[in-house]
């Protein structure tokens, strides 16, 4: 593919615009000056510093760092012990019913989750006083909730793939089933369980609509700041919180790829 | 097709012994998944220190057999007992079996040492033994310079012998093994067989091989099972499943045969007459075979057991006028395709003793057909 076809080289570049001119204004004027966010009047790394002294963002992005790991950690293993169960178990009495509740968060409307979730903390708390309040419990119970069902599904096609043939091997060996779970099964899907980790992990931290019906005063997560500076103007800092948030996230990207590159290479040899 | 004895065969197999008692013993093993009968009926004895060949085609439920032995699935009837012990009821992991699986399926993420050392850690072994008996072990497989190796940095055929040697090195009363040749190539094959026979004798071991390929049955077996749609058919050495089958397909399935039709005519002491009318002639055949004068019969001669030629030898009981009409040369042997002056169609193969093709029959040239009285066996029809 040699030759060069202009009309080709137009629609990649308007497909590279398209995807990437919002990023990269916003990067841009994250540097401006300016306290008007479309012009530009100049250099500066004022904002960030403003970003540094907002302590409201601060709390915030802590917060949803908190709840994306403790939600994440939580989804992985329920997620893990479901997609087991379904892939595993054989036919067992409810397997249906397991297989549609597991993957029912990923088709719902965010907004059904979050106010079925809602619905729930609050009589439950009424019935027997737990949890008390709304906030970063309530928030990381239902982002484990969702989480766990992108969780299942990343294990259960890993799982399926994996021959029996080496959980059998190991109970041959003299390992009791418990045994082989956390010797065999755990190592091999080891890569799906960072997958489905990190997928939890980037749903809880983006998550505006679920967790904005989940908490409770005082406990706000990052898109929710985000989201209602916003709405009352957009503030240059909010640009530049988000370009710290793409340089971290692509640097992530660029370890992990990196990372899988090298271990292909060393499976392959 | 190439049959071993083995030095150390005793005067009397313990299969032929009366006295003897059995290692593993199957007694009316059936298994169904659904409503599919996979294994039906089957009764077995083994003997110590047998290697012993399920064989049979895919599907025939030679490996749901094995796995009701290493205890993967559960007998739906029937008892299989180990060294005098009920297996029922009996998880994997408490059974005095191990098995080399057809994948080998090695441990991907443990190196070689780790592999064979996972069976003895959970055991509880000291340190030291587990050490040292993996030590011994690789060097039995000679895998020693690969202990620290990963399996994905591992061929085919040093794959293999790490499986083998993580399925010996807990020194099971008997080893399971599926298909353990099937994932190599066929040079390789060849090799590993004679390999895995010396292995076995070494460890002394009973082995029970599960394999659809007959050649592999007959080059490593003391005894061969041969199996079809779930029941065990026929039960013997490599000798007795080649030269005295039961069945036709046993006959079949082992080898190649002409079988050919045709009517008992008599007795004469050990030798039956029967005539065959593909042939255009009356045949005797040495055999014990129980039929009366007027019975179908069916004669069945292995193709290398034919002597063909443009002249006829003395000292055939039997004889037989064809016309060649392929002939495919194989290297060591050829293989001729004939037919009878009666009709019948005739495979004969012959060794190719010399270089030289000149005295070999060519296509259309009419032979002398013939075979000893202990040359063929009866089949009913």
């Amino acid at each position: 593919m040699r030759q060069k076809f202009p009309v080709m080289t137009v629609i990649a570049v308007l497909g590279f615009v398209f995807l990437y001119a919002p990023i990269l204004s916003l990067i841009v004027f994250s540097f401006n000056e300016s306290r008007l966010v479309t012009v530009w009047s100049g250099f500066s790394l004022k904002w960030y510093a403003e970003l540094f002294r907002d302590t409201q963002i601060l709390e915030a992005a802590w917060l949803s760092l908190k709840i994306a790991v403790a939600s994440a950690s939580l989804a992985l293993v329920i997620g893990t012990l479901a997609a087991f169960a379904l892939v595993r178990f054989g036919r067992f009495r409810g397997r249906m019913a397991l297989g549609v509740m597991v993957s029912a968060p990923l088709v719902m409307p965010e907004v059904i989750v979050g106010l079925s979730l809602l619905l729930l903390f609050v009589s439950m708390e009424g019935l027997i006083g737990w949890p008390g309040g709304r906030g970063l419990l309530t928030i990381t119970i239902a982002h484990a909730t969702f989480g766990a069902a992108f969780v299942a599904v990343v294990i259960q096609s890993r799982l399926v793939s994996m021959e029996m043939d080496l959980e059998e091997a190991a109970l041959d060996l003299g390992a009791r089933p418990l045994r082989v779970f956390f010797d065999v099964t755990l190592p091999v899907i080891a890569p799906a369980l960072v997958s489905g980790w990190l997928l939890a992990f980037t749903l809880s931290l983006d998550d505006l609509v679920i967790a904005s019906f989940v908490s409770g005063p005082g406990a706000s997560t990052l898109p929710m700041v985000i989201f209602s500076k916003v709405r009352l103007g957009v503030s240059p800092d909010v640009n530049a919180l988000a370009t710290l948030i793409i340089v971290i996230v692509s640097l992530a990207v660029t370890v992990a790829a990196l990372h899988i590159t090298r271990s292909n290479r060393h499976a392959a040899r | 097709m190439t049959e071993l004895s083995t030095a150390t065969t005793p005067a009397v197999p313990p299969w032929a012994d009366p006295e003897a008692q059995p290692f593993l013993r199957l007694d009316g093993v059936s298994k169904s998944f659904g409503g599919f009968e996979a294994v039906r009926g089957v009764t077995l004895d083994i003997y110590r220190g047998e290697l012993f060949c399920l064989l049979g085609g895919s599907g025939c439920g030679k490996s749901t057999l094995l796995r009701m032995l290493a205890g993967f699935e559960t007998p739906s009837a029937g008892r299989v007992l180990i060294d005098g012990e009920d297996q029922a009821g009996r998880a994997p992991h408490d059974r005095p079996t191990n098995m080399m699986f057809q994948s080998y399926a090695l441990f991907p993420h443990m190196s070689v040492e780790k592999n064979i050392a996972y069976g003895l850690k959970r055991d509880g072994l000291p340190r030291a033994e587990i050490a040292a008996r993996v030590a011994d072990i690789l060097a039995l497989v000679q895998m020693t310079p690969f202990a620290r190796r990963k399996p994905d940095q591992l061929s085919g055929g040093q794959r293999q012998r790490v499986a083998l040697a993580r399925a010996l090195v807990k020194r099971p009363k008997l080893l399971l093994l599926d298909e353990p040749l099937g994932a190599l190539d066929r040079k390789l094959r060849e090799e590993t067989q004679f390999e895995l026979k010396k292995i076995q004798a070494e460890v002394g071991i009973t082995f029970v091989v599960v394999t659809h390929d007959q050649e592999e049955a007959m080059t490593l077996s003391s005894r061969i099972g041969v199996m079809n749609a779930g029941e065990i058919v026929q039960v013997g050495t490599p000798h007795e499943i080649y030269e005295q089958p039961h069945s036709r397909f046993v006959a079949n399935f082992i080898g190649s045969v002409n079988c050919i039709e045709g009517r008992v005519t008599g007795r004469e002491g050990g030798h039956l007459r029967i005539a065959c009318p593909d042939l255009g002639a009356e045949v005797t055949v040495e055999s014990g075979f129980e039929a009366g004068a007027g019975e179908k019969v069916a004669l069945a001669l292995r193709p290398e057991k034919i002597a063909m030629g443009r002249t006829a030898r003395p000292g055939f009981e039997n004889m037989v006028t064809g016309r060649v009409e392929e002939v495919a040369y194989m290297g060591n042997l050829t293989i001729f395709q004939l037919r009878t002056d009666g009709g019948a169609r005739l495979r004969v193969t012959q060794s190719n003793t010399t270089r030289t093709d000149a005295d070999v029959p060519r296509i259309g040239e009419n032979v002398q057909l013939q075979w000893t009285g202990a040359a063929g066996f009866v089949l009913g029809a």
